[in-house]
């Protein structure tokens, strides 16, 4: 089903007119509202009248997670405080995170652009969506779960961490449909089979996101739960989950681009990329009140397809995502960032800390191992106070991502150096 | 008063043993007692060595996360309870025994060294007791 016809299948024409006339409104609101895009113009020498159309936006300068970060926490909104209603925020690359505000109408276009994506995956208010992401200040949780009630389905806020209970009130409800990451699908689909239920459960479609996945993992999943899965995509900075997703003939995804425009650009030159080459994915967020963003570098890698699909939509499409163009991590879900790690340990000594990630799956679950070279200011002569140590670290470094990392305490000097420095990351994860 | 102990950071692998052995005798340091407490990741390699100071920094050049640390040398001879005697006149002053090992074993008596929440005060209370304390010239000799 198309939850929204009229915006799903405008002709291109129709499409690029609406986009123009919001970027020259965005412009403006930004230019007279945010000192951070103003300056920027006013540095390029431009005003918000040389904005005519959406032809026009290669002339404004691009917005990078740095920016973010430089004006954390409400340095980039366009709108008063009291016109927020939610905040959400992500991983920063160093110890800030990167906040994210809304205001009522920004969680209203949110809601309705995860409402069509569960209507193309086939849900209608018959379903009942178990809502396994984190809730909080991570987009995923609230994010599906204000799509599936503005869609009229039922929501099921179960979260994260309980993958028991999950399974038997996927039974106990009789559970249609499921948002979360395709990796923890695989672990919740082993379950299933290894307590022989599957002829018990009702689910026939999932939704899942939030980290990078493979044709085989979906075919995997397709096959081992009997269901159809889709690729959601979103960024908190942009909005969260619902920036774009796959329909059933699964070539591509299919952007919200009359709210989130996209652009793919060459990564070191920053200049346009042709359609169906590989670059970095931009995103100007047209009809956003709190804090919008104009050409958003999201470091994620991927390319763009205008060409019509056979479901009838005529939103551009944007393929599986080759990468990123930077060293962040997806684990479980979390954004991680080498550097995150690396601040936390610098909390913990004086000098720089030697360090290794090793970013695993097994049984479908990512793993973290952090392996840290034991210098003579961690040093001790007793077993308790390196014990103590080893849960130090792993607490500094849960607090800083997130997610639990096992430490390990290696020898000084044997973590390996190229060129002065570190490999920071090891990832035996294939998802390429 | 007290024996420098030589603790080593060695990973739980094969060959990391040797290397600090090799080390030492490279610079004809003697390893003259150790002990070795493991993990499942790694191990604590604690030595008594002749001339404790230079085998730290030939260590520490090797690579290796070495420091010194202070421990109690008491001499008990070979009769029954000795062993609790000792171990009582440190617990009831509220002590307790971070580690031990045995570094001297004779005929008539063995030696034991002690790490514990208060070296200082262990070493007056064992002395107070009539306990024979080592000192490291009697174990080891730092001109060899």
């Amino acid at each position: 089903m198309i939850w929204n016809e009229a915006r799903e299948c405008m002709s291109r024409d129709e499409m690029t007119a609406m986009q123009s006339a919001r970027l020259v409104k965005l412009v403006n609101r930004v230019y007279h509202n945010v000192e951070f895009y103003r300056k920027k113009m006013q540095y390029l020498g431009i005003e918000p009248g040389d904005i005519k159309g959406i032809e026009d936006i290669s002339k404004l300068p691009f917005t990078t997670k740095d920016d973010l970060r430089d004006n954390y926490p409400f340095g980039l909104l366009a709108v008063p405080h009291s016109e927020i209603v939610r905040v959400h925020a992500s991983s920063g690359t160093t110890g800030k995170a990167t906040v994210v505000s809304y205001t009522r109408k920004d969680i209203e276009v949110w809601q309705e652009c995860v409402a069509r994506v569960l209507a193309m995956c086939g849900v209608t208010r018959e379903d009942k969506v178990q809502i396994a992401y984190g809730y909080g200040l991570f987009t995923g949780g609230l994010g599906l779960h204000y799509g599936v009630e503005n869609l009229g389905a039922m929501a099921i806020p179960i979260s994260t961490g309980n993958t028991k209970r999950l399974v038997t009130l996927m039974k106990d409800f009789e559970v249609t449909a499921i948002a979360c990451t395709p990796s923890y699908l695989l672990h919740i689909a082993e379950m299933i089979q290894d307590e022989k239920i599957i002829d018990d459960i009702k689910l026939k479609v999932a939704i899942c996101g939030a980290e990078p996945w493979t044709e085989n993992m979906r075919n995997e999943i397709e096959k081992s739960l009997r269901i159809n899965a889709h690729d959601i995509y979103g960024l908190s900075e942009v909005v969260g989950p619902g920036v774009a997703a796959d329909c059933i003939h699964h070539k591509g995804l299919h952007v919200y681009e009359d709210h989130y425009y996209p652009e793919i650009v060459d990564a070191d030159t920053l200049k346009p990329i042709p359609e169906g080459e590989v670059g970095e994915l931009v995103f100007t967020t047209l009809t956003k009140e709190g804090m919008p963003l104009i050409r958003y570098r999201t470091k994620d890698l991927t390319s763009i397809n205008y060409s019509l699909c056979e479901c009838g939509r005529t939103l551009t499409r944007i393929s599986r995502f080759k990468g990123r163009s930077d060293d962040m991590l997806i684990i479980r879900g979390v954004n991680v960032f080498p550097s995150q790690i690396e601040a936390a340990l610098l909390e913990m000594g004086e000098t720089k800390p030697h360090y290794l990630m090793i970013v695993d799956r097994v049984n479908n679950l990512d793993t973290l191992e952090i392996l840290v070279e034991v210098e003579e200011k961690f040093f001790a002569d007793e077993i308790k106070e390196l014990e103590s140590l080893t849960k130090r670290i792993a607490h500094t470094i849960h607090n800083a991502i997130g997610i639990n990392a096992k430490v390990k305490l290696v020898e000084p000097k044997t973590l390996e150096r190229s060129m002065g420095k570190s490999k920071r990351v090891i990832d035996k994860r294939n998802i390429e | 008063m007290f024996l420098k102990q030589l603790s080593v950071f060695i990973e739980n692998r094969e060959g990391r043993l040797e290397r600090v052995s090799e080390a030492l005798s490279n610079e004809n340091i003697n390893i003259i007692f150790l002990s070795l407490a493991d993990t499942n990741e790694y191990g604590l390699l604690r030595m008594i060595v002749s001339n404790p100071e230079k085998a730290k920094e030939v260590l520490r050049n090797a690579g290796f996360s070495a420091i010194l640390t202070d421990v109690v040398a008491v001499n008990l001879p070979h009769e029954v309870g000795k062993l609790k005697n000792m171990l009582g006149a440190i617990s009831n002053n509220g002590i307790n025994v971070e580690y031990m090992y045995s570094i001297l074993s004779g005929m008539k008596s063995g030696a034991l060294a002690i790490k514990t929440s208060d070296n200082e005060k262990t070493y007056k209370l064992l002395k107070e007791n009539g306990f024979e304390l080592l000192k490291s010239e009697q174990v080891y000799n730092e001109d060899n």
